[in-house]
């Protein structure tokens, strides 16, 4: 009932784990994946090793989560046997992959082997990375065409809201061929300890995920649906069935789910047995709620 | 939760290396847990809590060492108690504690004591003056020590002091390799271990303290040995970039 066809994936449902969450061990995004979640996202990676940020590098504030980790990563070179492990799952198993320049992600896309490949060109707090990179549309373009040149799964690109216009941004990833773009990356922030002064993130300011980034998403992945021809995955907020149900009404064709899995590792059993009474109740299908907030 | 701010109000020194930072907050929460204490412009690190309102602390790194510069009327800020706790059961218990690993342990003796359980704890450091809470198990019931140099109790390791004696549960907290040794002594099933690895959130989020698909920060710190048997406990860790290294 919720399986589908995404950039030439089979999902057996549209609910996949984000990057950054439960992704740096082979068993961790096999428990997610053996949890019921329709593909799952590595830790984004990327040439050397990488300890990330200072702590605290994660805090909990009123309407969602902080966080600036700082891309930290054992590198793509010591990966694979991790994404070996989580593929055991029978689970779809995205590699998220971050560079400095086009160079570095077609190094990694070409020598790691995985069902898809996640640009993360939308990091908003590794300075040379990220969204340093993910805020220029020719730089998306360039990157978006190496990683294509480079492999033959399928590239995903994953947008920042950080920009004064994401479509620009999206259509660029369209130009340099993404199979999709992945709407959105935490939204910049910063919390300060009142006690002290001093900004809470060890990097000082990071990225707002959670509940309150929903709103923003959902637009953007209804921006998105409008402007591009290839399919948007929505990220941002989701921590329940009706959240996902939303962003597939906005026009994602999947979603992904990140913070939320803190507090419910089975949050993908959960949502999916959620969306599939929501759906018999309705007696909708998943294709006819698809981008439904445009057709009415 | 963000963090709260603790004040220090005494600071002791329990070994020439580890001492014990009282703060004016206190914390509701079960031995075994652990706080993010967050040294403000420098780190936070994870801190079992070895009473209410203090945590223990050893000199190892940048951060224990800033925090050592610490006294009286300094603040900190404490995010927590976070994750699972050991679970006391039986009524005949013991206890194995390693250097600084005594710090979750001492709360658990206290209460297990308090409770009317037989404790029996396993006290080991690398010499007389580094034995952590000495009077706080003896308090609780009965003490076995040893030494690497044998300059207190027995000459040796603590895992050389287990005998044959059948126990409820079995209770551990130390270096992984000594908690690894009592691990392959004693029945998987009656035993739980504190485990220590490289905590970033501290949410159970970012799979930073994995062992293999177990977060210690959500799901443990603490975890049976039953558990603990089929993963890479013991043998394998990540470090702060996730690469896997040799305990």
């Amino acid at each position: 009932m919720l399986s589908l066809a995404l950039t030439g994936l089979e999902l057996k449902n549209p609910l996949m784990l984000a990057a950054g969450i439960m992704g740096t061990t082979g068993g961790s995004l096999k428990r997610i994946a053996d949890n019921g979640a329709g593909a799952v996202i590595t830790k984004s990676l990327g040439i050397e090793p990488a300890s990330g940020h200072n702590n605290p590098t994660m805090v909990e504030v009123d309407c969602g989560y902080l966080n600036a980790m700082g891309l930290p990563n054992p590198s793509y070179k010591n990966f694979q046997q991790e994404i070996d492990i989580a593929a055991g799952a029978g689970t779809p198993v995205i590699a998220s992959i971050f560079g400095g320049c086009a160079l570095d992600f077609s190094e990694i896309a070409g020598v790691l082997d995985a069902d898809a490949f996640e640009l993360n060109v939308s990091c908003p707090h590794a300075w040379g990375y990220g969204a340093q990179i993910g805020t220029d549309p020719d730089l998306v373009e360039d990157i978006t065409k190496a990683v294509k040149a480079a492999t033959d799964a399928p590239v995903w690109v994953k947008l920042t809201p950080n920009v004064t216009d994401i479509i620009s941004i999206g259509l660029a990833a369209q130009r340099g061929g993404a199979d999709a773009v992945v709407a959105i990356n935490t939204v910049r922030a910063m919390a300060i300890d009142i006690n002290s002064g001093y900004p809470i993130l060890g990097n000082r300011f990071g990225g707002l995920s959670g509940r309150a980034i929903k709103p923003v998403a959902i637009k953007c992945v209804y921006d998105l649906y409008d402007a591009l021809k290839i399919p948007v995955i929505g990220v941002g907020g989701i921590s329940d069935w009706k959240d996902a149900i939303e962003f597939i009404m906005a026009g994602a064709r999947a979603v992904e789910v990140g913070s939320a899995v803190g507090n419910n590792i089975s949050i993908f059993k959960d949502i999916s047995s959620g969306m599939e009474a929501f759906l018999m109740e309705k007696e909708w299908t998943l294709d006819e709620i698809y981008g439904m907030a445009h057709k009415i | 939760m963000k963090p709260v701010d603790a004040v220090i109000t005494k600071v002791v020194e329990e070994t020439p290396t580890i001492r014990t930072f009282f703060f004016d907050t206190s914390f509701e929460s079960e031995p075994g847990q652990f706080v993010m204490v967050w040294i403000r412009g420098v780190d936070e690190i994870p801190m079992a809590l070895s009473y209410d309102n203090a945590v223990t602390v050893q000199k190892v790194g940048t951060a224990t060492s800033a925090l050592f510069e610490f006294g009286e009327d300094d603040s900190i800020g404490i995010r927590g108690p976070f994750g699972n706790g050991f679970r006391i059961k039986g009524d005949n218990i013991l206890l194995i504690a390693g250097g600084v690993g005594a710090a979750p342990l001492s709360p658990l003796a206290e209460k297990a004591g308090l409770q009317g359980f037989e404790v029996t704890t396993l006290l080991g450091a690398k010499t007389k003056e580094e034995l952590v809470f000495r009077e706080r198990f003896e308090s609780a019931g009965k003490v076995m020590v040893a030494t690497d140099d044998g300059t207190a109790g027995k000459h040796g390791y603590v895992t050389q002091l287990i005998d044959g004696k059948d126990y409820d549960q079995i209770y551990c907290c130390g270096p992984e390799i000594m908690m690894k040794k009592v691990l392959d002594k004693v029945q998987p099933e009656k035993s739980q271990f504190s485990l220590h690895r490289y905590i970033k959130c501290g949410l159970g989020i970012c799979g930073a303290c994995c062992v293999d698909g177990l977060r210690v920060c959500k799901d443990g710190p603490v975890f049976t040995g039953e558990v603990l048997n089929r993963s890479e406990f013991g043998l394998y860790m990540r470090n702060e970039c996730g690469e896997k290294v040799k305990v």
